[in-house]
């Protein structure tokens, strides 16, 4: 818009500046309200019911991220409040370390103010702007403060504080700010924020979020408290903490031009060489040299003094040259017993099978995919089957065509392993599929974070790992569910018997009780061949469908 | 066959596995297979028949036991409920009879009607009796209209004072006798439109043929009274179609008989039957091409398999017509002759075939 504005001015230099200077104050004066308001969707404020849910997603991602940096088992209230129509006051509380005076003012009431933001980690909430934006959107829809009250260890004392957000110049604005004793609390954080929203049950609901929270984080006790209800609680099924995630450079083959030149702004290193091998990962002396002669560049080059053309240059280098793949460590799956556990705790089915892929590296980016299936029992046998999907351990609820990992799951020769499916939908019976991508970066299809992005890579690993979990799956049902039908279909004999018996009395003219008694004697004296005879034929069945599932197995080789 | 007979072949059926229970064994019941591959084509007879194989089905087998259940149900519910009453029924009639849910399971005795026809198709099989004399009906379908008398369940029905619509024939006509036939021939078509421009334009009356239509599918009704008129009264029969692979397979299944119901062949078949039209030679004769409709995959895959039928295998004629039906890409409907005027099939198409004998056998 500038620009547009220079280059069709005409005359002269002090009256182009002028209008360049005019426009910068404008563009500043546009206020965050209005920014927020424009983009709310981006945000995930579309509508009342979904900002309720964001807001509580956001508190909670928040306290469980928290948890998992001090690790300390992670014990959170979510208490929901109608204080009027469509109105409702949102209160989070965790133990994790808590927040320090200082920074509690920024962190919920700056928008674009977070560690989360700068840094490539694996992490739950990845932009760290959720919170102050429901700080925010509270502030906008009843006017009232976020409450914040957060303390650091059994000997300090909490410290309160009430903020809002000023609009116009993204500062936070402190309207009280006081020590409290917090009774029984040795460390952690309480945010209470009052909005606009809809409570609503079932598919979307804040009921449904923490649930499947619960099941990708089953070290977590999560109490909560649903308007004009009694609290209910997901107990803690684990006492092992996730494994660290451990925080990494990034990786040249994954970084984008624009992040490149804010890189290069934003360093310490002196020199260009200096800052490819200090703000990277695997970049050795020997490799920087290299990117840095492939780009035709001075080594000694200082970062603040690259223009643009020469970041271009950098970055057409760095795909040039052999660079080794990220260290894959610092991703931290859920894993094969903690998603059994997670699901077994909230889903009452017969089976359950998981699977955690090795990690695999796409575009300099490291990530991990794993499923868990859970099958029969008392989930519905005519249904599609439920998919719950995560990202970084949060439940993905939106969107759910949209995302590579639904996709996938379709994708997927369910019949090979006994589940059946019409072409191009979700498998039908009574199966839940649970898919987590663990990443530093996820790549999703839009800003508002509700589904992953079709990178061939990820189709493929979510499928090889829905392979192993299917397998597994089919081995369980051939032994058991296809046993019991055969059981319950000798069973059938019994019940036939009488309306046999009673059809012949009636065509020939017999006696139906004589007839009956008879042929349930045959019945006793051949059960066992007659059961023998449904093992045979399931034997067979078994057979058949290892080849066909060997077929398959070689046309994907074939792909 | 009378009703007691039916009655007797029924309990004979039961009687079998009775016996067999008693004796401790898993009762069984045998009875022709009915699929493609025991099929055979008597060249003597020129009729379809049933082969030698036979299948066996026991109850105590579980892939077996619900048909095996469900035969002998419907064959108790057609002895008690419709021959000892001496009631006639439909085939859906007999599929409500039956249908209901076996106590204490979730299983219900037939899910669909195909499920009872297919028993009813079987203990014909089985026990040699037809369906009809079982006293099922099918939807009746067809009509009828010439100078013929008859009595049905007596009542006196003159087929010559019917007005527009005829007789409408029953799916069961074996219980109808003739009192009078005045007719040189019979002439079957296969549609419904054509029927009633002959009618209309009194062709029976004005040629001394009975005329006789259904619509699409030839029932097991007309086919059987077709059979009787030419057996009882020795009238040659002539069948009028489109001019396509379809028109060719129903007078294929009135003449040689049907998969499906190869098992009655005997009492449905005509061997002496003559194909009067539309053939392709018409096409050029009455100058029919410009009422073209294209043939499409299906119906040249369906012109390869009736060409390879063992009955037309040989035929020179049929061959030809077959042959021809490719070449011009193209089928051509009966009503297409109405082009040249609208009585024009009742008064010149079908009188001048019919002297000239042009006939495809």
């Amino acid at each position: 818009m500038a620009q547009t504005t220079l280059s069709g001015s005409s005359t002269t230099g002090k009256k182009e500046r002028t209008t360049a200077e005019m426009l910068a104050e404008k563009q500043q004066s546009i206020s965050i309200s209005e920014f927020f308001t424009k983009n709310r969707h981006l945000l995930g404020f579309d509508n009342p019911r979904k900002a309720l849910l964001t807001t509580v997603k956001e508190a909670v991602d928040n306290s469980l991220d928290a948890c998992q940096e001090m690790k300390v088992l992670p014990e959170i209230r979510v208490i929901l409040d109608e204080t009027a129509p469509e109105r409702y006051k949102i209160t989070v509380e965790d133990n994790g370390p808590g927040i320090v005076k200082q920074q509690i003012p920024n962190i919920f009431a700056k928008l674009l103010y977070g560690s989360k933001f700068h840094r490539l980690r694996q992490s739950r909430g990845q932009q760290g702007i959720g919170i102050s934006a429901a700080a925010l959107y509270g502030q906008l829809t009843t006017g009232k403060p976020i409450r914040i009250i957060s303390k650091i260890g059994p000997k300090q004392k909490a410290h309160y504080y009430e903020l809002h957000l000023n609009t116009k110049t993204n500062e936070p604005e402190i309207t009280i700010d006081e020590e409290r004793e917090w009774e029984g609390k040795d460390h952690g954080t309480k945010v209470q924020i009052e909005l606009e929203g809809k409570y609503q049950q079932g598919k979307l609901s804040v009921d449904e979020f923490l649930q499947l929270t619960a099941i990708s984080n089953p070290e977590a006790t999560i109490i909560y408290k649903a308007p004009g209800a009694e609290a209910i609680e997901f107990a803690r099924a684990s006492k092992d903490l996730p494994g660290e995630a451990r925080e990494i450079q990034p990786h040249p083959y994954g970084v984008e031009l624009g992040t490149l030149m804010r890189m290069l702004r934003d360093t310490k290193a002196p020199s260009l060489q200096s800052f490819l091998q200090q703000d990277f990962c695997r970049v050795s002396a020997s490799v920087a040299k290299e990117i840095c002669d492939k780009a035709e560049l001075e080594e000694r080059l200082k970062p603040s003094a690259i223009s643009r053309d020469q970041v271009e240059k950098i970055f057409n280098a760095i795909k040039q040259v052999k660079i080794m793949a990220p260290p894959t460590d610092c991703l931290s799956p859920i894993g094969e017993e903690q998603m059994l556990k997670g699901l077994k705790k909230e889903i009452n089915a017969e089976f359950y099978a998981a699977v955690t892929r090795p990690p695999v590296v796409y575009r300099g980016f490291p990530f991990q995919l794993e499923v868990a299936i859970a099958y029969g029992g008392d989930l519905p046998k005519d249904e599609f089957a439920r998919v719950i999907r995560y990202a970084n351990r949060v439940p993905l609820q939106h969107q759910p065509g949209a995302c590579a990992l639904t996709r996938s799951i379709i994708q997927t020769a369910w019949k090979n392993y006994g589940v059946s499916q019409s072409k191009g939908t979700l498998p039908t019976g009574p199966l839940v599929v649970m898919v987590h991508m663990a990443s530093v970066w996820v790549p999703f299809t839009s800003e508002s974070k509700e589904a992953v992005a079709s990178y061939p890579e990820i189709i493929k690993e979510v499928r090889l790992a829905l392979q192993d979990a299917g397998r597994k799956l089919a081995s369980y049902i051939r032994k058991t569910v296809k046993a019991r039908e055969q059981q319950e279909r000798v069973g059938l004999f019994e019940k036939y018997i009488p309306e046999l018996a009673g059809a012949l009395a009636t065509l020939t003219g017999e006696n139906k009780k004589e007839l009956q008694e008879e042929l349930e004697k045959i019945l006793k004296k051949g059960l066992k061949d007659l059961l023998a005879e449904s093992k045979e034929a399931e034997k067979e069945e078994i057979t058949s469908e290892g080849v066909a599932y060997g077929e398959k197995q070689k046309g994907l080789d074939n792909e | 066959m009378s009703k007691d007979d039916s009655k007797k072949a029924l309990k004979e059926l039961g009687s079998k596995i009775v016996h067999q229970v008693k004796k401790g064994k898993n009762p069984e019941i045998e009875f022709p297979l009915r699929n493609l591959s025991n099929i055979v084509y008597d060249k003597k007879s020129k009729t379809l028949k049933l082969g030698q194989k036979t299948g066996t089905r026991s109850f105590f087998n579980v892939a077996h036991s619900k048909k095996f259940l469900q035969t002998v149900e419907v064959a108790s519910v057609i002895k008690e409920k419709l021959l000892d009453s001496g009631k006639h029924s439909s085939l859906r009639d007999v599929f409500y009879m039956v249908k209901k849910t076996i106590p204490g399971t979730k299983v219900n005795l037939v899910d669909d009607q195909t499920e009872s026809d297919k028993a009813i198709e079987d203990l014909e099989v089985m026990t040699g009796i037809s369906r009809e004399e079982m006293h099922v009906n099918a939807n009746k379908n067809g009509s009828v209209a010439g100078k013929v008398i008859i009595e049905d369940r007596g009542d006196t029905i003159d087929w010559s004072k019917l007005g527009s619509g005829g007789w409408s024939i029953p799916s069961n006509v074996e219980e109808i006798t003739f009192k009078k036939v005045d007719a040189k021939y019979v002439l079957y078509m296969e549609k419904a439109a054509v029927w009633e421009r002959l009618n209309e334009d009194k062709y029976w009356q004005k040629n001394d043929a009975i005329i006789l239509a259904s619509q699409g599918q030839t029932t097991r009704g007309i086919r059987r009274l077709l059979q009787r008129l030419y057996e009882e009264y020795n009238l040659p029969i002539y069948v009028c179609c489109d001019g396509d692979i379809y028109g060719a397979y129903i007078y294929s299944v009135i003449k040689y008989g049907s998969i499906a119901l190869s098992h009655a062949s005997e009492r449905l078949t005509i061997p002496s039957v003559r194909y009067i039209g539309i053939t392709m030679d018409d096409i050029e004769k009455y100058d029919l091409k410009k009422h073209f409709i294209t043939l499409d995959e299906k119906d040249y895959a369906r012109i390869k398999q009736v060409s390879e039928y063992e009955w037309f295998k040989d035929n020179k004629d049929w061959q030809r017509q077959f042959k021809m039906m490719k070449e011009f890409k193209a089928k051509v409907e009966i009503q297409a002759l109405s082009a040249r005027g609208i009585s024009f099939i009742s008064e010149e198409y079908l009188p001048k075939k019919i002297k000239n004998k042009e006939f495809l056998d």
